[in-house]
């Protein structure tokens, strides 16, 4: 987001919002981008038709997307009024690129893809994440994932 | 926040990967970022060099058989309303359905309501009424903004599927349903009236998470 191109009320809004601090930070290398199995983690409010929507809940963190997903299998339920759903609308790839990172596979660019995404619920602080995505990290090992995408949204 | 590795993107929130149907950009913008992997070291932060391309902000086109104008929102009485609302919903119909049999998805779903209901389940609330909530464990106010939001997505991919209109951009979107739709003035009301509830969260609802923020500033009601 370019901050120019939004009102002056918007950016005031979003200058105010604090990023946390880390005493460390870590870095790991892995294998080439063709041997990278990975997960796509977004915030963007998704989740299956069937499954519940996100709530401001204290204990309501991430709805699990199946591998094998398809475009009309995902809905959202983002709570914020000002954040753009007409891309989505038109094109799941704007948010989630299942599509493009299957493109990517099929070509060997990466080398696969999980058997599990994550969606996680933006109505927390970050600090408040600390468990549940403790437990995430853990799934994703089992799943083999070497590359997680993190798609803010 | 120094994280590992992150790539800047250029674009409004809601598209990280930029405009929809671009697959082109959205394979460099993947690239770009899954390339950070191979990095010796870090934490970085990239920028992506590219900006969206331009979307035309041409003139919504007209919805057939209603002839939808700020002249012809204004004159509704109130009492006229939700057959208005109901009428508007059922014009946009032909739309609706072409643009899901054509894209095969939609994104409409969330509240449980089906499109035609929804007028009456929004006018329910403005005249005060407790209607049957559709998703039970769930706060009925979240019923409500689901509703809205599956709303103003049966209208937005039935627009976006009108000759023309295909790229159009998300503000001139959101202009058209808040300015020139029964819907989007139903809405702004139903806002008015929730924002000064006295319960908590439905006062929080109506403040902010019914109207976008901008729309809101601009018709003066935040």
């Amino acid at each position: 987001m370019r901050l120019e191109k939004i009102s002056e009320a918007e950016r005031k809004i979003l200058m105010s919002f604090k990023c946390p601090e880390f005493e460390t930070h870590p870095w790991a290398t892995g294998p080439s981008l063709n041997k990278r199995r990975i997960s796509v983690i977004t915030t963007a409010g998704l989740h299956g038709r069937d499954d519940r929507p996100f709530q401001m809940d204290p204990k309501d963190f991430y709805r699990t997307i199946p591998g094998n997903v398809q475009a009309n299998d995902l809905i959202m339920s983002h709570l914020a009024a000002s954040f753009d759903r007409t891309g989505f609308q038109r094109d799941w790839n704007v948010v989630f690129p299942l599509d493009r990172l299957r493109e990517l596979q099929v070509e060997k660019t990466i080398g696969g893809l999980a058997d599990y995404h994550y969606s996680f619920n933006s109505a927390h602080e970050p600090a408040e994440f600390k468990e549940a995505a403790s437990q995430v990290a853990d799934l994703l090992e089992k799943d083999g994932v070497n590359a997680v995408l993190l798609l803010p949204a | 926040m120094k994280p590992p590795r992150a790539l800047w993107v250029p674009f409004e929130f809601g598209r990280p990967l930029g405009p929809p149907n671009n697959a082109p950009l959205q394979r460099k913008v993947l690239l770009a970022a899954l390339n950070l992997l191979e990095a010796p070291g870090g934490p970085l932060l990239e920028d992506f060099p590219e900006d969206a391309p331009e979307s035309p902000n041409r003139n919504m086109a007209p919805i057939p058989p209603a002839a939808f104008s700020r002249n012809f929102i204004s004159s509704i009485k109130a009492v006229q309303m939700p057959e208005a609302l109901r009428n508007e919903i059922a014009a946009m119909r032909p739309w609706y359905d072409t643009a899901v049999a054509q894209r095969k998805r939609t994104t409409v779903g969330v509240s449980d309501i089906a499109p035609d209901a929804i007028a009456d389940f929004i006018h329910s609330f403005i005249k005060g009424e407790h209607p049957e909530n559709p998703r039970k464990g769930l706060p009925i106010i979240y019923s409500l903004k689901f509703a809205i939001e599956d709303l103003k997505a049966y209208y937005f991919e039935g627009i976006t599927f009108q000759a023309g209109q295909e790229e159009v951009s998300s503000k001139a979107l959101e202009n058209w349903f808040w300015d020139e739709t029964i819907a989007g003035k139903v809405i702004f009301d139903l806002k008015k009236i929730l924002q000064t509830d006295p319960d908590k969260l439905t006062g929080m609802f109506g403040s902010y998470f019914i109207v976008p923020g901008e729309i809101a500033r601009r018709k003066g009601s935040l």
